[in-house]
């Protein structure tokens, strides 16, 4: 049953063939089911209990928490041990409007600790396994949302997205990934990350899902200045299957097999695979163009990134001192807590980056380092911009191909990815709605595609990954192996 | 040799506002810890800030007065550093772009006029407090993120009296614009002071010494006197050397600073813009919406307490020192008491009854603006005399009711039966035949003696003008 979309839940439910509590239950059986093949949670909600069926499309319907999202009276640890008995006493806004829609959580996902990283490895709680093949990564941050939505165990659950921690994970797991316009969603209540680039998404099956969820959660919020109203925006009412005189671009330095030295097989297939979705575009009516950007452009990508996130991420996280929440740290001076508290609390990676973000915001550093980020990500978001004036959107492959080994050294390191490994973090630098659909396989894992457009210009950038979804013919689909 | 001192200032004071500056916390005062707090005000995960409009509106207007440029854009930046009262790991600031920059004020010292260069004024949010005990620490959020203004002037002052006088200045300032209430009790001030001194002929600036946190007006001029005299010392036994860059401390207890660190152990605060709060546009109706609802400042009310009022300097300054003074004399005023006759009543005897206790306000005796016009009135519509109205106001003071009440109890009205008048003048005359010969022969002062006579037949009811005046008429 709980492999079925919100809509067709909807219709069960108010045929009353099920009822809210038994899909709930069910749901929350799964979750347990799943658990010690995938580590996909921190917490099942075991004491969730169904609500009443509305008219409403999410009423009733069971859906999963990235554990960076702050839920009301239940642990909400950011997979951090600095926040390993962290319970708030209030719901984040997306997670309260939900709730409003009748939405019930029943489940705590495990993320890459505090959302950095991208590989569902460094969470507090342990690895979360890729369900189609227990030896490979999810990606991440987002790596239990993706893991149990790619088993079936409700229809849809919460991501944030930073650099692509909804839309990587949805490519490697075969699922649906949808990172809204920034601001589009409110992020009072998610924990933060880099302010200007985290963006509450989703993870589901099918576009139509995404965009039922999404229009559930928007709205201006008080609590978030970022946020605009965009109550004329209705994406599930907006979806349509007419993507006809639409233009894509895809940027050649990257999708073109003849730019890389020393191509993989895996890295031929997936662009081979690519070219096909491309072929799958035009069948709908959307035209696809190559372009080429600046090579420098394209490699300053990724540290560029790394230093804007950095600096933001060494801030942000600058209120984990265990004092009055977390827990506290030992030492007989309040400088001494919060240092032990820091040095427990925190996993390497994490400490690695606090060093990159202090570094780069240092009087001395500040101009060649961050400043000159904040630069390059105009330069960026300009090409874009003047790109997307001709092109309703651009399209490109998620990674280098499927899912990663959990064991690196079966990995294959090749500096010339990069870029096509780092491109969607694009979406983050713009603000720009983006989402990941599944275009394929790949040695029999799931391989995904990327679509991004313009800021607010989400109903279009939904309708081209609907058309093609329907054309392609990847909805729905569920990592069987695990169940 | 005389050496010229330099003094820079950096004033904080709390704002007065509905809600906290980033939180909807209500900004207000609490002897009770942690009532008047948000999540955002303990820096809790997820929390965001937004900005509270009223504070930034008030806080272009301070920097209008100070004739500061005023950005395009108000935008916030994040002072980053660990301590036990910061919750979120930074202060929200304005590093980059300040509220107000490039400002100068006119104030006047000992009978002159000084120039005092404003470098800029910032908004910014308070910490939370610390209370030290025994082997613990509390911390008190109720002030983290209470709105707090911090304006730098450039080293431009040169003694205490100029740096006193200032601060007097902007706490008006603030008191008239309902900025602040600059209540040093509450904590609401806080100041650090720069010092340095340098030969009188040189144009080479001395070792700036930084005195944070000062805390009472009292203090800080203490502090600069302190500093000035400890360098001079140092400087006139060729000691100059041990005059170093360094923050000190106020220590109320010795009456001497306190070497708190060198600037070897400055902190790198690694400024950035917060990304929360995107850049707010000052728009130009904004600004003119603020500048048309600027409240008349002290010195605007002393132009026209002399120039509408006839009042002397003297009185004006004295009305207008206190925001709540000056608002209780145009209330007087705007009751329809004569200016100089409320100002007379207002700089005698009401401040002399407010000055009898510490921590008393105009606002806190009993006599209100209604009631002393009321008095006022009495006296010049001649219902009571002069005298009368002296002892109505103390015995409003005593038994805490209303002028006309006392005036009835005590049976104080004027006579204006002029028949009886009449016939108590002549009862003084017969009297008084000697007293009379010698008025008749030049002691002009035998009088005010006959008019005293009827006044305490009487018993004070009748009205001295008129019983002189019938006097006189009967004496030709």
């Amino acid at each position: 049953m709980l492999e079925k979309g919100i809509k067709e839940l909807h219709d069960e439910l108010k045929s009353k063939k099920i009822t809210s509590n038994e899909l709930v239950k069910e749901s929350i059986k799964a979750c347990h089911d799943i658990q010690e093949k995938t580590n996909s949670f921190v917490t099942i909600i075991d004491d969730a209990t169904g609500t009443e069926v509305t008219d409403d499309l999410l009423s009733g319907i069971p859906y999963g928490i990235k554990d960076i999202f702050s839920t009301k009276d239940i642990l909400s640890t950011g997979s951090s041990n600095t926040l390993n008995n962290y319970v708030p006493f209030f719901d984040a806004t997306c997670v309260a409007n939900l709730k409003k829609h009748g939405a019930v959580g029943v489940a705590k996902t495990v993320l890459d600790e505090l959302g950095m990283g991208g590989t569902g490895t460094t969470g507090h709680t342990g690895i979360v396994h890729n369900p189609w093949d227990l030896e490979r990564q999810t990606a991440g941050s987002s790596a239990g949302s993706a893991a149990s939505v790619a088993c079936g165990v409700y229809p849809y659950a919460l991501g944030s997205d930073t650099g692509d921690s909804v839309r990587k994970p949805a490519g490697y797991c075969g699922i649906v990934g949808y990172k809204p316009t920034y601001g589009m969603v409110s992020r009072y209540g998610m924990f933060q990350f880099a302010s200007s680039l985290d963006t509450v998404g989703v993870l589901s099956r099918s576009v139509e899902d995404a965009a039922i969820v999404v229009d559930g959660m928007k709205g201006l919020d008080k609590h978030d200045m970022t946020t605009w109203d965009s109550s004329n925006i209705h994406l599930y009412e907006s979806l349509n299957k007419d993507v006809k005189g639409k233009k894509l671009f895809y940027i050649k330095e990257i999708c073109d097999i003849e730019n890389y030295k020393n191509p993989s097989e895996e890295l031929k297939e997936h662009l081979n695979n690519f070219k096909d979705t491309i072929k799958k575009c035009e069948s709908v009516g959307i035209s696809v163009e190559g372009v080429s950007i600046d090579r420098n452009l394209l490699n300053a990508l990724y540290p560029t990134y790394m230093v804007i996130y950095g600096a933001e991420a060494s801030s942000n996280m600058a209120n984990l001192t265990g004092i009055s929440f977390g827990p506290r740290g030992e030492g007989s001076t309040p400088d001494e807590m919060i240092k032990d508290h820091r040095t427990k609390g925190f996993s390497p990676l994490i400490k690695r980056r606090f060093v990159i973000g202090s570094f780069v915001l240092q009087r001395e550093n500040q101009e060649k380092f961050f400043l000159n980020a904040k630069r390059v990500r105009r330069l960026i978001v300009d090409k874009m911009n003047s790109l997307f004036e001709k092109y309703d959107g651009m399209i490109c492959p998620v990674g280098t191909g499927p899912a990663k080994y959990l064991d690196d050294s079966k990995n294959e390191h090749n500096k010339e990815n990069t870029v096509l490994e780092e491109i969607l973090q694009i979406g983050n630098f713009g603000g720009y709605p983006s989402i990941t659909i599944p275009n394929g396989f790949i040695n029999n894992l799931p391989v995904g595609v990327n679509i991004t457009g313009k800021v607010k210009d989400d109903v279009n950038v939904l309708n081209m990954a609907y058309a093609l979804e329907e054309e392609m013919g990847f909805k729905n689909q569920i990592a069987k192996e695990v169940k | 040799m005389a050496y010229k001192a330099v003094i820079g200032l950096e004033f904080h004071c709390e704002m007065k506002s509905h809600t906290k500056v980033f939180s909807g916390a209500i900004n207000g005062f609490s002897k009770k810890p942690n009532q008047l707090v948000s999540p955002l005000d303990m820096g809790f995960p997820g929390t965001l800030p937004v900005l509270n409009k009223e504070c930034v509106k008030k806080a272009i207007e301070m920097a209008m007065i100070l004739n500061c440029k005023i950005p395009e854009y108000m935008e916030f930046d994040r002072k980053n550093y660990f301590y036990p009262d910061l919750p979120k790991g930074y202060q929200l600031t304005q590093f980059f772009n300040p509220v107000g920059t490039n400002g100068k004020v006119i104030i006047e010292v000992n009978g002159e006029e000084k120039e005092v260069l404003i470098h800029d004024i910032h908004l910014e949010e308070d910490s939370a407090s610390l209370d030290h005990l025994y082997d613990t620490s509390n911390i008190d959020y109720n002030r983290s993120g209470v709105p707090l203004l911090e304006l730098v002037t450039e080293p431009c002052l040169n003694s205490a009296d100029e740096a006193i006088e200032f601060l007097e200045h902007i706490k008006r300032i603030y008191e008239y614009t309902d900025i602040s209430e600059c209540d040093t009790k509450k904590g609401q001030i806080r100041a650090d002071v720069n010092v340095s001194i340098m030969d009188e002929d040189s144009k080479e600036l001395g070792t700036k010494v930084e005195v944070k946190n000062v805390n009472s007006f009292d203090s800080i001029r203490k502090t600069i006197n302190y500093e000035i005299e400890r360098q001079t010392k140092l400087k006139e036994s060729g000691h100059y050397d041990e005059v170093v860059q360094e923050t000190r401390r106020w220590d109320d207890e010795s009456g001497t600073t306190i070497h708190m660190r060198s600037k070897a152990d400055a902190i790198d605060y690694k400024y950035f813009t917060e990304p929360n709060i995107p850049r707010y546009k000052i728009t130009s109706e904004l600004l003119d919406d603020i500048r048309k609802n600027i409240p008349m400042l002290a010195h605007e009310r002393k132009e026209k307490y002399i120039n509408e009022y006839n009042l002397s300097l003297y009185d004006a300054k004295v009305l207008v020192k206190n925001k709540d003074v000056s608002d209780y004399f145009e209330e007087c005023v705007s009751l329809g008491s004569d200016p100089k006759s409320a100002c007379n009543w207002i700089t005698t005897r009401v401040l002399a009854e407010v000055n009898k206790k510490d921590d008393t306000s105009i606002k806190d005796i009993f006599i209100t603006p209604s009631m002393l016009a009321e008095l006022i009135k009495l006296i010049e519509d001649k219902k009571i005399t002069n005298n009368q109205g002296k002892e109505v106001f103390s015995k409003m003071l005593e038994e805490e009711i209303t002028p006309l009440e006392i005036v009835k109890k005590y049976g104080m009205e004027v006579i204006e039966d002029s028949n009886l008048i009449n016939s108590l003048i002549d009862e003084v005359l017969n009297e008084n035949t000697k007293a009379i010969e010698d008025y008749k022969n030049g002691r002009t002062n035998m009088l005010d003696y006959l008019v005293g006579q009827v006044m305490r037949k009487s018993r004070g009811k009748a009205n001295p003008v008129e019983a002189k005046e019938k006097l006189l008429e009967k004496l030709k």
